[in-house]
C-alpha cells in the first residue's frame, strides 16, 4: 500500500486560478511593503547594535520580574526580557548605549554583576554600531546579489521570459517573508537573512523543476496551446512538488521541535518559506509565464540539445 | 540497456568507504585528535557549539599616530636645541607636527634634522613654517606593524602557555579577529585586552604641586600633568622624559609588599637596569612616578640607587596584581583595542546546542526515512540507504576538510536531509509517469533517470548559488551554514544519482521484475 498525497493523475486547471492568485500575491506583496514601511522590522542587535545576554538561574525558575526591576535601576535605557527555552533561562536585550564601544562593554559588566552569582551567563553578544551597519549592508547585498545571480542563471539556461517570471516569484517570496517578520515582530537578525536566502534557494529549486517541464513540453507538444502546456506541466510535477515540500517540512519540523530555542525561529521562517516558495512556483512563476508568448520563441528554437521524444 | 559500469560501482564504494573512514572518529568519544589508526580528525566545532569567545577588535590608530608625532616633535625639540636652531610654535595639532624657524638661515640644518623621518612623513615647507605629517605609505607601514605587534601581544596575553588554540587574524585595515575556544569568563579576556599596559617610570617635577598646576591650568615646559590611578582627584606633574619604560621589563610577578598588600614585583633586563641605576643614582631623594596607561599608580621617593628589581604598589586586589603582572609580562599593546563586536557562548549552552542538534538531526532523518518508505516502498528504502550514505559523506567531508560545524550548520544538515531526497523524488515521479505510459520496467527506469537528470542538475545548481552568496557575505555561524548546505548539495547529488541508481540496478539484475509498483 502506498501513501499518495497526490493522486496519480491530476487535471487541475491551475491557469484558471491564475488571475485570483496573482491578485492575491500582488496584495500580499503590497501589504508586506506597507507593513515594512509602517511597522518596520524588529531588528536584532546584529543590525541595530546592542547587547544580548542569555542567563540561566542555577537556583530554579528565572525571576523575570525581579531581574527586570534590578536591571531597570541601572538606567541603561530600553531593556527587554523574555523567557528563553526552559523556564530557568532568561534572555536580556539592551539597546545600544550612548557613547562609544567602551560604554557598551561597561554596560555588559554592570548587567552581569547585577544578575549576580545565581545566574550562569550562557551567552553574551554585543554588536557595536559600526559593525551593525556593516552587517546590515552585507545582508542586503547578499540577498540582492543572490537574486541577480539566479536571474542570470535562469536567463542563461532558459529564455528571458522564464528569468523574469522566476525573479518575480523570488521577489514575491522575499518580500512577503519580510512582511511576515514586520507583522509578527519576530526578531530580524543575521540568521533571518540566512533563512531568506535559503528560502530563495528552495523556491528557485521548485520553480526550476516546473520550468524544466514547461520547456520540455513546449518542445514536445508543439501543437498544444500554451495554456494547456502550462497546466499539463504543473499537473505532471505536482506530486513531486508536494513530496519534496513534505520531506523538507518534516526535517524542519524536527528542528522546530527538538533543535533548541536558538534554531527555532530560523526553522519556523524556513517552514514559511517552504509554503510560500511552493505556492509561488506554481502560481506566481508559472502564472507570470502565462503572460508571455512562449510558443513563438520555441517555434523558432532549434536547440540541438532539446529533449525530443524519440520513442 | 540499463547498466552500471564497474568503474562507477568502484567509485561509489570507494567514496562511501572514504566518507565512513573520515566520519568514524566522530563516533569515538574523547578529544579531537581521532583514534590512532583512523586518518582523520573529529569535526571542528564552532564557538557556538563548543563554547568560547569571538571578539572583533579595532586598533585605535589615531592614538598611535599622535604618539609617534609627539615623539617626532620631541626629537625635533632636542635636535634643534643641540644645533642651536631657534624655533617657535612647535606643536602637534590634528595629525601634524608644526614648527616655525625664527631664522631662515637655519633651513638647511632643519632639513637635516627632518631627514631622519623623511622615509615615512611628508614635509611641507611654507616659507620657514613646516608641517610634518604621515605619508600614505608611511601610514600603511605603521598600521601593519602596529597590527602585527598587537596580534603578538594579544596572543601572549590570552594564551600565555600556548595551549588554548586561539584564532587571531587581521581583518581589513585596522581590525583583529580573536576567537578563543572554551572560555568560562569572557569578561576576563576583555579586561586582559582592555588596557594597553604602557608602563613608564618618569621623574616627578617638585617645583610645583599637582594641585597648583591643575588650578593654574599650566605646567612647566617639558612636563605633563597626570591624574592618579585612584580617581581621587590627585594630580602629579611629571617630566615628559621617560626614565625607563615597560619594554625593558624582563619579567613581572604578583607579590606582596612589606605591609602585606598585593603588589607587582618586576625585574628589568640588563639595559633597563643600567638606565634605571643611572637615573636613580643621580636623583636620590626625588620622587618618581610609576605611570601605567597615563595614570600615576604610585610616586615613591628614590631612597637609594635602584637597579634591576622593583615593586609596584598601589591599591590592588590579588586578582588585579595577577592580571597586571600577566599583562606586563606580555608587553604593552602599541595602541588601545576597541571591542567592535563580541559573541561569547558559555560551555553549557554549547553542549546543550550539540545535544539538541543531534536529536533534531536523528528525528528529522527518521521522519524522512519513514515518509519515503510509505510513499515509494522498496524504492523509498533504497533512497533512504542513499540518504544514510549522504549523511555519512557530509560528516566525512566536514571532518576531512576540517570545516567548522556551527549550530546553523547543523540546521543546514537537517535541511539537506529533507532536500536530498528531492533528486530521488524527481526520478521516482518520472518513473511513475513512464510506467503510466505503458513502458516496461526497464524502459521506465531508464527513461525516468534520463529525463530527470537535467532538472536535478539545474535545481541543485541554483540552490548552490544561494549557498555561495551566504558564504561570501555571511559571517561566523552563517558561513558554517553555507558550508554544510553546499557540501550537502554536492553529496546529495552524488548519492541520489549514483548510489540509488546503483542499488536499483543491482535489484533489477537480481530480481528481473516484470512489473513494478511504484
Amino acid at each position: 500500500m502506498r501513501l499518495k498525497l497526490v493522486p496519480s493523475e491530476t487535471k487541475i486547471d491551475f491557469l484558471r486560478l491564475r488571475m485570483p492568485a496573482l491578485g492575491f500575491s500582488g496584495l500580499l506583496v503590497a501589504a508586506s511593503i506597507a507593513m515594512f514601511a509602517v511597522i518596520g522590522l524588529n531588528l536584532g542587535i546584529d543590525f541595530r547594535g546592542g547587547i544580548l545576554i542569555e542567563a540561566r538561574n542555577s537556583q530554579g525558575p528565572a525571576d523575570i520580574a525581579g531581574v527586570r526591576s534590578d536591571l531597570g535601576k541601572l538606567g541603561l535605557g530600553d531593556i527587554s526580557l523574555q523567557g528563553f527555552g526552559s523556564e530557568t533561562d532568561v534572555l536580556v536585550r539592551v539597546q545600544r548605549q550612548d557613547g562609544d564601544e567602551a560604554a557598551q562593554i561597561a554596560a555588559i559588566e554592570r548587567i552581569t554583576s547585577t544578575l549576580g552569582a545565581n545566574y550562569e551567563i550562557r551567552r553574551t553578544e554585543f554588536v557595536g554600531p559600526t559593525v551593525g551597519a556593516e552587517l546590515a549592508e552585507k545582508g542586503v547585498l547578499a540577498v540582492v546579489c543572490a537574486l541577480l545571480a539566479i536571474m542570470v542563471y535562469i536567463w542563461f539556461r532558459f529564455e528571458w521570459q522564464f528569468s523574469i517570471a522566476a525573479i518575480m516569484a523570488l521577489a514575491h517570496d522575499v518580500l512577503s517573508t519580510i512582511g511576515l517578520f514586520a507583522l509578527t515582530s519576530f526578531e530580524f537578525n543575521l540568521a533571518t537573512v540566512a533563512a531568506i536566502l535559503t528560502i530563495a534557494g528552495y523556491s528557485i529549486n521548485d520553480t526550476v523543476v516546473v520550468f524544466d517541464r514547461v520547456r520540455e513540453n513546449l518542445r514536445r507538444y508543439k501543437s498544444y496551446d500554451q495554456r494547456a502546456i502550462l497546466n499539463m506541466s504543473l499537473n505532471e510535477t505536482l506530486s513531486r512538488t508536494v513530496m519534496t515540500s513534505v520531506t523538507t517540512g518534516l526535517a524542519l519540523l524536527a528542528i522546530v521541535l527538538f533543535g533548541g530555542a536558538v534554531l527555532r525561529d530560523f526553522a519556523l521562517a524556513m517552514m514559511w518559506g517552504v509554503l510560500i516558495g511552493t505556492y509561488s512556483s506554481v502560481f506566481v512563476a508559472v502564472g507570470m509565464l502565462g503572460f508571455f508568448d512562449l510558443k513563438k520563441s520555441f517555434d523558432e528554437d532549434d536547440d540541438p540539445g532539446a529533449v525530443t521524444d524519440e520513442d | 540497456m540499463l547498466q552500471f559500469e564497474a568503474w562507477k560501482k568502484t567509485l561509489v564504494i570507494l567514496v562511501a568507504a572514504l566518507g565512513t573512514i573520515y566520519a568514524a572518529p566522530n563516533l569515538i568519544p574523547g578529544d579531537r585528535e581521532g583514534a590512532g589508526i583512523l586518518p582523520g580528525q573529529k569535526i571542528n566545532l564552532g564557538l557556538d557549539l563548543q563554547g568560547g569567545s569571538h571578539l572583533l577588535l579595532r586598533v585605535d590608530m589615531d592614538v598611535v599616530v599622535e604618539e609617534r608625532l609627539e615623539g617626532i616633535a620631541e626629537t625635533i625639540r632636542q635636535e634643534f636645541r643641540e644645533r642651536k636652531i631657534r624655533f617657535s610654535g612647535l606643536d602637534v595639532r590634528g595629525a601634524q607636527v608644526r614648527v616655525s624657524l625664527r631664522n631662515a638661515d637655519d633651513a638647511a640644518g632643519a632639513r637635516e634634522v627632518f631627514q631622519e623621518f623623511s622615509r615615512f612623513v611628508d614635509i611641507v615647507d611654507e616659507g620657514g613654517e613646516y608641517r610634518i605629517e604621515y605619508s600614505e605609505p608611511g601610514l600603511v607601514a605603521l598600521q601593519t606593524s602596529t597590527i602585527e605587534q598587537s596580534m603578538e601581544i594579544i596572543r601572549r596575553r590570552i594564551d600565555p602557555d600556548g595551549t588554548k588554540e586561539p584564532v587571531i587574524q587581521r581583518q581589513g585595515s585596522d581590525r583583529i579577529l580573536v576567537q578563543l575556544p572554551g572560555v568560562d569568563d569572557p569578561e576576563e579576556i576583555k579586561r586582559l585586552l582592555g588596557r594597553t599596559a604602557k608602563l613608564t617610570f618618569q621623574l616627578v617635577d617638585t617645583s610645583i604641586t599637582g594641585a597648583e598646576a591643575k588650578s593654574r591650568g599650566r605646567v612647566p615646559p617639558g612636563t605633563v600633568l597626570l591624574p592618579g590611578d585612584d580617581d581621587d582627584g590627585q594630580f602629579y606633574v611629571v617630566e615628559k622624559r621617560v626614565m625607563v619604560s615597560g619594554e625593558l621589563l624582563e619579567t613581572a610577578q604578583a607579590s606582596f609588599d612589606q605591609n602585606n598588600q598585593p603588589a607587582v614585583s618586576f625585574t628589568l633586563n640588563a639595559e633597563g637596569a643600567k638606565k634605571f641605576g643611572r637615573v636613580t643614582g643621580a636623583n636620590i631623594g626625588r620622587p618618581f612616578a610609576i605611570v601605567l596607561d597615563g595614570k600615576v599608580v604610585s610616586a615613591p621617593t628614590i631612597q637609594s640607587q635602584i637597579f634591576g628589581n622593583g615593586q609596584i604598589t598601589g591599591s590592588f586586589s590579588v586578582a588585579e596584581t595577577n592580571e597586571l603582572s600577566l599583562i606586563l609580562r606580555a608587553g604593552a599593546l602599541p595602541a588601545p583595542l576597541i571591542v567592535m563586536e563580541e559573541r561569547s557562548i558559555g560551555p553549557g549552552l554549547g553542549a546543550d546546542s550539540v545535544a539538541a542538534g543531534q536529536i533534531a538531526a536523528i528525528v528529522g532523518l527518521l521522519l524522512v526515512i519513514v515518509f519515503m518508505i510509505l510513499s515509494y516502498g522498496l524504492f523509498g528504502l533504497l533512497a533512504d540507504i542513499a540518504l544514510a550514505v549522504n549523511v555519512v559523506l557530509i560528516l566525512g567531508a566536514l571532518s576531512a576538510i576540517q570545516a567548522t560545524l556551527t549550530l546553523p550548520g547543523i540546521a543546514g544538515i537537517v535541511l539537506t536531509m529533507g532536500m536530498a531526497v528531492d533528486a530521488n523524488v524527481l526520478v521516482f515521479e518520472r518513473i511513475r509517469e513512464e510506467l503510466r505510459r505503458g513502458r516496461n520496467v526497464m524502459a521506465a527506469i531508464e527513461g525516468g533517470y534520463r529525463r530527470a537528470i537535467s532538472t536535478i542538475i539545474d535545481s541543485n545548481l541554483t540552490t548552490l548559488f544561494a549557498a555561495l552568496f551566504l558564504y561570501v557575505f555571511g559571517s561566523g555561524p552563517i558561513k558554517g551554514f553555507a558550508v554544510t548546505l553546499s557540501i550537502g548539495i554536492a553529496t546529495s547529488l552524488f548519492t541520489a544519482v549514483m548510489v540509488t541508481r546503483m542499488l536499483i540496478i543491482i535489484w533489477l539484475e537480481r530480481k528481473r521484475p516484470r512489473e513494478l509498483v511504484l
